[in-house]
């Protein structure tokens, strides 16, 4: 990894001692490295946050999968609340996914998703990648411009939502700016464009400040050696700067790709519950809970779940986008092994 | 990345010429290029801030111009906010169970987080990179996953409507984000310090409360804005476990803003609203930006 190498040039020498000496207090212990005291340790201060998320992600996901399988066959009682009549249906929850009426309007979720996490990803990496650049090149007034570009980010998606509501109002502002009269929260083209629009603005930022902080790592002698070999500003973008960020917006691309397949908030607000043509995953599993349908509830959540973690382990495994800096962990494991060996052979 | 080049890199950010790369070129062009880099720099800045502005500009309106189009209100008037305070919204509890949700949800996933990585940071064990991989995972996990299953559990067990209904599912993507960066943290400060103390005779746990929570500190303080910020504009959870007004969260409250009449949106008191709940985060981001890109940065461009 090419930036990994490149910080550990820039802040290797204040760590090496340390690491010299960890080293060595490490195989001064147990054979396997590590004192028998440590594990257990390390077991009980792991303890309490596995246990929380034992409950709130295992317990869910487990449970989300034994609900699928069922369906309510009464319907509630005098209080609203839901009667035990539960039937063992198999996957007939999943089956329904592909047919009928339910399989519609499923199949319409899955298509907005998809739809609005490639056009959104995409052109929040495109203009977020032209954020970074432009602000890679201001020395005045960065701060002020990091401060701004903030404030996207911080306004909650509820009231972003809101927000963009108001100004795509009928007779607001951005009908008047254009000179339209386009009904944008209502269904249609439109309202899909609308979500698109008020999300890019909440996230591109975002990206431009990532992509920012991997070009800042970035060595200035490298861009004075292309400089020297006659390379211009287009071709020190393509040949320096993209592959020397390419590990830290592979990683931006992936958190917002898993963000923008759970979207809800957004489309709930802006536009509303229930409208076909921006109706997500999220959207249509939360109609179906709230219509006390657990069973295709948790059907819809089950399949959000597998398309999330399929998208996370194509980037992972196939692009190798480097999430837990295992990578880098590896690397300085190497070199810390390396450093023993040497130190070995130093006292022979 | 490392913070501590982050913080280099913006200390002497003033210097580095990277500019210098269009050095070659004809002067003429030069000054083109910085003119244009100006206009940039312009463009992003409305592009950021003219749709909060425009949201400002209409909650000072008055509900009789609220379809005006000029760039500052005028006449200028609080109508909306007193509207939005007026009691018959719970705006202000709102505003209240927002901060105590997103407050204890921040101190607990620091507590848990605290001492997730120091374990993943400072000790060696078996398995770490798993669990610090497990954990990471858990932060992708969707929203409504979490929410349809506890929303049945939490039904059973009469917790609808409770504070705890919220913050025990706010935990769910918390404490990733929590231990993710604390970790990242941890594992740039030295050793040599601790090692030091315990040479001189402390335990491990006075090493770790006496030496390492100190130097940590920034690193605590970096990951409790960016977890309570999170918390704070927390949705799809409050909206599900909640239906009593007078516990529900802010962002919820103004998302079921509806006014006096059913068929016309009270525009301005939701702008009023929206701007209430935003601008804490706003100055919170204006104080602590630097804290805030090195805790945002710190995960993602190592």
């Amino acid at each position: 990894m090419t930036t990994a190498s490149i910080d550990h040039q820039s802040s290797g020498p204040p760590r090496t001692p340390g690491q010299g000496r960890k080293a060595s207090r490490n195989s001064a212990g147990s054979s396997a490295g590590r004192t028998p005291g440590e594990g257990r340790m390390a077991a009980l201060l792991l303890s309490p946050t596995l246990l929380v998320l034992a409950l709130v992600i295992a317990y869910p996901l487990i449970s989300a999968i034994h609900q699928s399988l069922y369906r309510a066959q009464s319907g509630l009682d005098a209080d609203g609340y839901v009667t035990e009549g539960e039937a063992f249906v198999g996957l007939a929850n999943y089956a329904d996914l592909f047919a009928g009426e339910s399989g519609h309007r499923f199949m319409n979720a899955f298509g907005n998703t998809t739809f609005f996490t490639v056009t959104t990803v995409l052109l929040e990496t495109l203009l977020g990648l032209a954020l970074a650049l432009a602000m890679n090149r201001a020395f005045k007034g960065r701060s002020f411009l990091r401060a701004s570009i903030l404030v996207p980010w911080a306004v909650p998606t509820a009231v972003s939502g809101l927000l963009w509501r108001w100004i795509f109002q009928s007779d607001g502002i951005a009908n008047t700016l254009i000179g339209s009269e386009i009904l944008w929260t209502a269904e249609g083209t439109a309202s899909k464009l609308a979500v698109i629009i008020a999300e890019v603005w909440k996230t591109a930022p975002f990206i431009g400040l990532l992509v920012l902080a991997g070009m800042q790592i970035i060595p200035e002698e490298v861009y004075e050696a292309a400089k020297i070999d006659g390379a211009g500003w287009w071709r020190q973008l393509g040949s320096i700067t993209l592959p020397l960020v390419k590990p830290t917006l592979l990683v931006a691309v992936l958190f917002r790709m898993l963000d923008a397949l759970r979207m809800f908030d957004l489309p709930f607000v802006l536009i509303g519950p229930g409208k076909e043509s921006v109706e997500t995953l999220s959207m249509l599993a939360w109609d179906e809970s709230n219509q006390l349908r657990y069973g295709s509830a948790s059907a819809f959540a089950v399949i959000l779940f597998l398309y999330v973690a399929a998208v996370a382990i194509v980037f992972v495994k196939v692009l190798g986008a480097d999430v837990t800096g295992a990578k880098q962990l590896g690397a300085k494991r190497r070199a810390r092994k390396a450093n023993r060996i040497q130190k070995a052979e130093a006292t022979q | 990345m490392t913070i501590t080049d982050l913080r280099g890199l913006a200390a002497s950010g003033e210097s580095p010429g990277r500019a210098s790369g269009v050095d070659v070129r004809p002067k003429q062009k030069r000054t083109w290029r910085s003119y244009s880099v100006y206009l940039g720099l312009a463009l992003i800045f409305i592009y950021c801030l003219a749709p909060f502005y425009w949201m400002i500009v209409s909650s000072l309106r008055r509900t009789a111009d609220i379809f005006d189009n000029t760039l500052l209100p005028q006449p200028f008037s609080l109508e909306n906010y007193a509207k939005v305070f007026d009691g018959s919204t719970m705006f202000g509890q709102a505003l209240l169970n927002s901060l105590i949700v997103a407050s204890v949800t921040t101190v607990a996933a620091l507590v848990l987080g605290i001492f997730a990585a120091y374990a993943i940071s400072r000790l060696n064990f078996r398995f770490k990179s798993v669990i610090l991989g497990v954990i990471i995972a858990t932060s992708m996990f969707p929203g409504i996953s979490v929410v349809v299953p506890l929303l049945r559990l939490f039904t059973d067990l009469g917790w609808i409507n409770t504070y705890q209904a919220m913050i025990i599912p706010n935990l769910s993507f918390a404490i990733p984000l929590a231990v993710w960066n604390l970790t990242t943290f941890m594992k740039q400060l030295p050793f040599d310090l601790e090692e030091a103390a315990m040479i001189d005779g402390c335990t491990k746990w006075q090493a770790f409360r006496k030496v390492l929570l100190p130097l940590a500190a920034p690193g605590v303080f970096t990951t409790a804005i960016l977890t309570f910020i999170h918390s704070w504009n927390e949705f799809i959870i409050a909206l599900s476990m909640i239906n009593d007004p007078a516990i529900q969260t802010a962002t919820v409250a103004i998302s079921k803003f509806t006014g006096a009449t059913e068929f016309q949106a009270p525009f301005g008191e939701q702008m009023a609203a929206g701007v209430i709940v935003t601008v804490p985060l706003v100055i919170m981001v204006l104080v602590f930006q630097r804290r805030i890109v090195e805790g945002l940065t710190a995960g993602a461009g190592k």
